[in-house]
């Protein structure tokens, strides 16, 4: 068990790419940390540079308060679960998950005990002499995590380890992670790209862009405070609407009217530097499950736009229904959106479309014309030339 | 223009009829012609080898009489050869040189492969392209120096004198085939060994050599056979029994006297020394010819 601290840590690789630039981050003892973001953001080289897989050009990794950067891989006593599993193909379940032992030199009976007790906790205690090729990927994956609890490091770093998996086992997987995670109470660091991963397992998460640490926060932080559009767009599926504004006599205009800022957001765009040198676009946030059908009982009484759209695309998921409408206006251009690799935010769509999360009891019909509801309490305000959010202060 | 079209149409139609014939018989003749192209291939082949095989069966009076099948069988010429030192002595000459060659062109071998497959270094494309020009370098132009240069050296006519030219000639061969096997390798493998607290030396020993160990194998066919099959240097850089292989040593073979051809024992001789190398490579052909293509198509 140990805490591990990225002091100002920079990857430059010998052809001059800058991976991850000046990265800190301190995760404590026991913590669960996930790094997302899309790919080529440097989440794996940072994994690998704690792992000791990658040397660190310039910081400090420091892992239990003693600085590792020289340290090869076998002395930092941590374990990796790789995406690809890397399991020892020539060697049995049993054995692959006790080479880390053998090769500590542990005693036979101690080698046995632990192996055993990794494979009943995985379910994994009847496929204990078969090969790694005779196993499915889920069983694959346990055996990976096995090979990762058996020697109980310092620290467990994984790598996108559900992502080779189907859909259906990879939910039941992550479960499965964050209840061996809460029982071992092992510092672990879990990088992905899937933001429900990063949403679901983690007790913080760190978004990173080209290299940069762009936020770190608890999920819920990260899903109700994103400090940019990147944060934003890339937290919470699907993803945040981003709609052009501009701000007139102290109204928002919005391509579904205006809206006049309650005390949040007056308070918001008091402090925003651009309007002070005469700026007036803006970029609005909102969330899909702040849209709401306006002729449903529960929200016809509360304050708030309304405005008549016609439904594009209607998409009942049974415990929601997903509206799909174009507005007019052009997608809010911001610093930011465009490096969300498309169809991984669900940024894909053609320009304007927007997204909102209705009530199943909704009778909306594709095709026909709608009345929509909008709750400005959560509206989101960025400023379309950093992409920074107003409420995260200057970036 | 219309009646053009209608001809080329009527004509295309006519000759559907006896293209679809020839295409069903068309088959059949191919396997016709590609049989009888291999079978004579394999008669070629052949013939060489089962003749000597029936020479080495004949009786001294009757090696020249031209039948295929010998008319006197008789095991004299196995005896004849097993009882001279000449050829005992020869025989465990080229073993012995053949498995040490073997043994040190396969750990070089992979070891270098190891690096090339994995690591960048300055200087890995001129490794690699001189290991290329070493084996394309016709031996026959090192023979002089090489006579000169060991019995300066003191090392004519000694095991190491003949391992170390086969060492030139056959890591080139085993450098290209083991680093077409590493390169298969998950690299993930060796990281996962890493961070599980192995050594890079034992990270290698325990989990990159025993999954390239069917491309070991094939390597160590493909050097014992060139080593075992030498002659050049055998005869060239050997001068008593002290050294000399059996491919070598055939040559040196003498009749009954002073007027008898030894060629019942150059025969046996011959049969004898195959036998291995064939049994090697009906064993292990499939991997053989693995390794031959493994460097040129990937997968």
């Amino acid at each position: 068990m140990a805490d591990i601290v990225l002091d100002h840590i920079t990857k430059r690789f010998p052809d001059g790419r800058v991976a991850v630039d000046d990265l800190s981050l301190a995760i404590a003892d026991g913590e669960f940390v996930i790094l997302v973001g899309p790919s080529g953001c440097g989440k794996s080289t940072t994994l690998n540079m704690i792992a000791g897989l990658e040397d660190i050009t310039a910081g400090e990794l420091r892992i239990a308060g003693k600085v590792v950067n020289h340290l090869a891989p076998k002395d930092r006593d941590i374990a990796m679960v790789f995406q690809s599993y890397a399991l020892y193909p020539h060697l049995t379940v049993r054995r692959n998950m006790a080479f880390p032992l053998t090769l500590a030199k542990r005693p036979k009976e101690e080698i046995n005990r632990r192996v055993e007790e990794a494979a009943r906790l995985l379910g994994l205690t009847e496929h204990l002499d078969r090969r790694p090729a005779q196993l499915s990927g889920g069983q694959r994956q346990r055996v990976a995590m096995g090979r990762a609890i058996v020697r109980s490091p310092r620290a467990f770093l994984m790598d996108e380890p559900l992502s080779n998996l189907d859909a259906k086992l990879r939910a039941q997987m992550r479960t499965e992670v964050s209840r061996l995670q809460r029982r071992l109470r092992t510092t672990t660091v879990y990088v992905t790209h899937d933001q429900t991963e990063a949403m679901t397992l983690g007790d913080r998460v760190a978004v990173l862009r080209s290299g940069r640490i762009e936020q770190v926060g608890t999920p819920a932080e990260l899903y109700s405070r994103p400090v940019s559009v990147f944060v934003a767009g890339f937290i919470g599926s699907p993803a945040m609407n981003f709609l052009p504004a501009t701000l007139e006599h102290g109204e928002l205009r919005t391509p579904f009217g205006p809206i006049a800022p309650d005390d949040r957001l007056r308070r918001l765009l008091h402090r925003w530097d651009g309007a002070a040198v005469g700026r007036r676009s803006l970029v609005v946030g909102i969330r899909p499950e702040h849209f709401e059908d306006a002729t449903l009982p529960t929200v016809r009484d509360r304050p708030g736009p309304r405005f008549t759209i016609t439904v594009d695309v209607l998409e009942p998921l049974g415990s929601d229904t997903y509206a799909y409408f174009t507005l007019k206006d052009d997608r809010a251009p911001a610093a930011g959106l465009a490096e969300l690799a498309p169809g991984e935010a669900g940024l894909s769509g053609p320009a304007g479309q927007v997204v909102a999360r209705l009530d199943p009891t909704s009778r909306l019909r594709e095709g026909e014309r709608a009345e929509i509801w909008l709750d400005t309490s959560h509206l989101h305000l960025f400023d379309p030339s950093t992409g920074r959010s107003l409420d995260a202060g200057p970036g | 223009m219309a009646a053009a079209t209608a001809t080329r149409t009527a004509g295309r139609a006519a000759s559907a009829q006896p293209r679809r014939r020839r295409r069903s018989a068309a088959p059949a003749r191919v396997l016709l012609g590609w049989s009888a192209a291999n079978l004579v291939i394999v008669g070629v082949a052949l013939v060489p080898l089962l003749w000597l095989v029936s020479l080495s069966f004949k009786t001294p009076a009757s090696i020249t009489d031209g039948s295929f099948i010998p008319n006197e069988w008789t095991l004299e010429n196995y005896r004849g050869i097993f009882r001279q030192s000449l050829f005992t002595r020869a025989l465990l000459n080229s073993l012995g040189i053949a498995l040490i060659s073997t043994a040190l062109a396969v750990a070089l071998g992979s070891m270098a492969a190891y690096a090339i497959a994995r690591l960048e270094f300055p200087g890995k494309r001129l490794l690699v392209g001189m290991a290329l020009l070493i084996a394309m370098f016709p031996q026959i132009s090192l023979i002089s120096p090489l006579f000169n240069l060991w019995r300066i050296l003191r090392i004519f006519d000694t095991w190491v004198g003949l391992i170390i030219p086969y060492l030139t000639f056959s890591l080139p061969l085993a450098i290209y085939t083991l680093s077409a096997f590493f390169r298969e390798i998950p690299w993930d493998l060796e990281k996962a060994a890493q961070v599980d607290g192995a050594t890079p030396a034992q990270a290698f020993l325990r989990v990159i050599a025993p999954l390239a160990a069917p491309g070991m194998v094939t390597t160590a066919i493909l050097v014992f056979i060139f080593c075992w099959n030498d002659f050049l240097f055998a005869i060239s850089l050997t001068s008593t029994e002290r050294s000399r292989t059996v491919p070598a040593a055939i040559a040196f073979f003498t009749g009954a006297s002073q007027f008898a051809q030894p060629i019942g024992s150059i025969a046996a001789a011959a049969v004898v020394i195959t036998v291995p190398v064939l049994v090697f490579v009906l064993l292990f052909q499939r991997r053989i010819v693995a390794g031959l293509t493994s460097g040129a198509v990937k997968g």
